[in-house]
């Protein structure tokens, strides 16, 4: 049954912000619900809604889908950007495997405090130089083509993008070293539903700010302290 | 160059361990390749076959795979343990990402330092009977054998060896969880877990001293 589509997350990135990047590079509408209140937390926790407690949880296709990894296959998946067989698909798990554990050095960016926030901002850059992007560099130069897998646009584009935009806005001239990913930045990002997605308006989150911090701290009572890993 | 997937970690659990059980569950025979010395490691990233110079590594069909999550989906792709369609699929990945959530705690215990090894403890006890088992407690109340389909799948694999694995740190922690409990003995008679389960296999006991050591060796910074 096909129906509204709904994202249940707070107002900012997290978890959340890959799932409406490639719902947004598919073309497909959706809409939110932001959480602001503990009590609309353990509403959703009280209605039996969020399977291990958690959020992300996304309303599609009369499933109330949770962990952010399940609901992005799926939306590969239903949308055909999971490659045309499976080893195609294999390729892109690995490859966004990757860009997962790179922008798992950025998740939890905000919730530092200032001093290990500076040692976090080298840490991020020195993973993505030196182990992140000259892997996905390697791959665009040997296959000399406009995308990661097959000779189609995939997930795995949409993932990297979202992650070069990301270390970017640590360190703005983080790609001067890697011709290949300023080309394929230029190029994913012109594609159609990516501009659009790119442009004022969209539902794209902006970098999170101590506001976000506060409503998930609030939300979730995480007041304990976070420490870079 | 056997046709047989090719396994390269440390001689421990760690993240291949989950590997190690769905290719034992679907059949499948597997050669491994052990690290002992930063030397190995080295020369492994120096001939460029880790993606992100990491382990685990799985040579199979002609892949140098990486990512444990990508390794095992193909896995389960290939061996029909994936489900039937795509919502089998998604209910698949949901289970299999929570159980990695709770596994997740119990792969960095032996890591963490002496005072914190008790709170450490309680929190996996707490996830496993508070957020965890139930779920699966009731999804097997409404279904049969199996969590999806009505059919074996990675999702009851990975939910066996989590059981076994939080069993070893909390002997009693299934005695809430009846359909859990015959669960596990079902699961445990399927023949080709039965064969993994038994001495001589390639499963591998819990962390001990000395493989903390080698990883910490091997692995440091």
């Amino acid at each position: 049954m096909a129906g509204k589509l709904k994202l249940y997350y707070f107002d900012g990135r997290g978890k959340m912000e890959s799932i409406r990047w490639l719902l947004a590079a598919a073309g497909v509408e959706f809409e939110e619900e932001f959480l602001e209140t503990r009590e609309q937390y353990e509403k959703l926790l009280q209605g039996g809604s969020l399977l291990f407690q958690q959020v992300p949880m996304v309303e599609i296709d009369g499933m109330k889908m949770v962990q952010s990894r399940a609901i992005l296959s799926y939306i590969a998946a239903k949308y055909n950007l999971y490659g045309k067989d499976l080893k195609e698909r294999a390729l892109i798990d690995m490859y966004v495997g990757g860009t997962d554990d790179l922008m798992g050095f950025i998740l939890m960016f905000p919730f530092l405090s200032a001093e290990d926030k500076e040692k976090q901002r080298a840490v991020i850059v020195q993973k993505a130089t030196s182990r992140y992007f000259p892997a996905y560099e390697k791959v665009l130069k040997d296959r000399g083509q406009d995308f990661l897998v097959g000779n189609n646009f995939s997930w795995a584009d949409v993932h990297l993008l979202e992650a070069i935009l990301m270390v970017e806005e640590k360190k703005s001239d983080v790609l001067s070293g890697f011709p290949q990913l300023q080309a394929f930045k230029a190029r994913i990002s012109s594609i159609p539903t990516i501009k659009k997605f790119l442009e004022p308006g969209s539902q794209r989150k902006p970098v999170p700010d101590d506001k976000y911090v506060e409503t998930v701290r609030r939300v979730l009572r995480m007041y304990y302290d976070i420490k870079a890993n | 160059m056997s046709g047989k997937p090719r396994l390269t970690y440390c001689n421990g659990r760690g993240r291949m361990e989950p590997v190690r059980w769905l290719l034992a569950a679907a059949g499948v025979e597997f050669e491994e390749v052990f690290l002992e010395t930063r030397e190995q490691y080295e020369k492994l990233i120096k001939d460029g076959v880790l993606m992100f110079q990491q382990v685990p590594l799985v040579e199979i069909d002609g892949m140098k795979m990486v990512q444990t999550r990508a390794i095992l989906s193909y896995i389960a792709g290939k061996y029909n343990l994936y489900g039937k369609d795509l919502k089998e699929r998604a209910l698949i990945d949901m289970y299999v990402e929570g159980i990695t959530d709770l596994m997740q705690m119990i792969l960095v215990f032996p890591f963490s330092p002496p005072e914190a090894k008790e709170k450490n403890l309680d929190s996996i006890k707490d996830r496993a009977i508070n957020r965890y088992f139930p779920v699966f407690e009731k999804v097997l109340k409404h279904s049969q054998d199996f969590l999806v389909g009505n059919k074996f799948s990675w999702a009851d694999v990975q939910l066996i060896e989590a059981i076994l694995a939080v069993e070893e740190k909390i002997p009693a922690v299934l005695s809430g969880f009846p359909q859990l409990q015959a669960f596990k003995i079902r699961m445990s008679n399927m023949p080709t877990i039965k064969k993994f389960l038994q001495p001589g296999s390639p499963r591998k006991p819990p962390p001990d001293e000395c493989y903390i050591e080698t990883v910490l060796k091997i692995f440091k910074k």
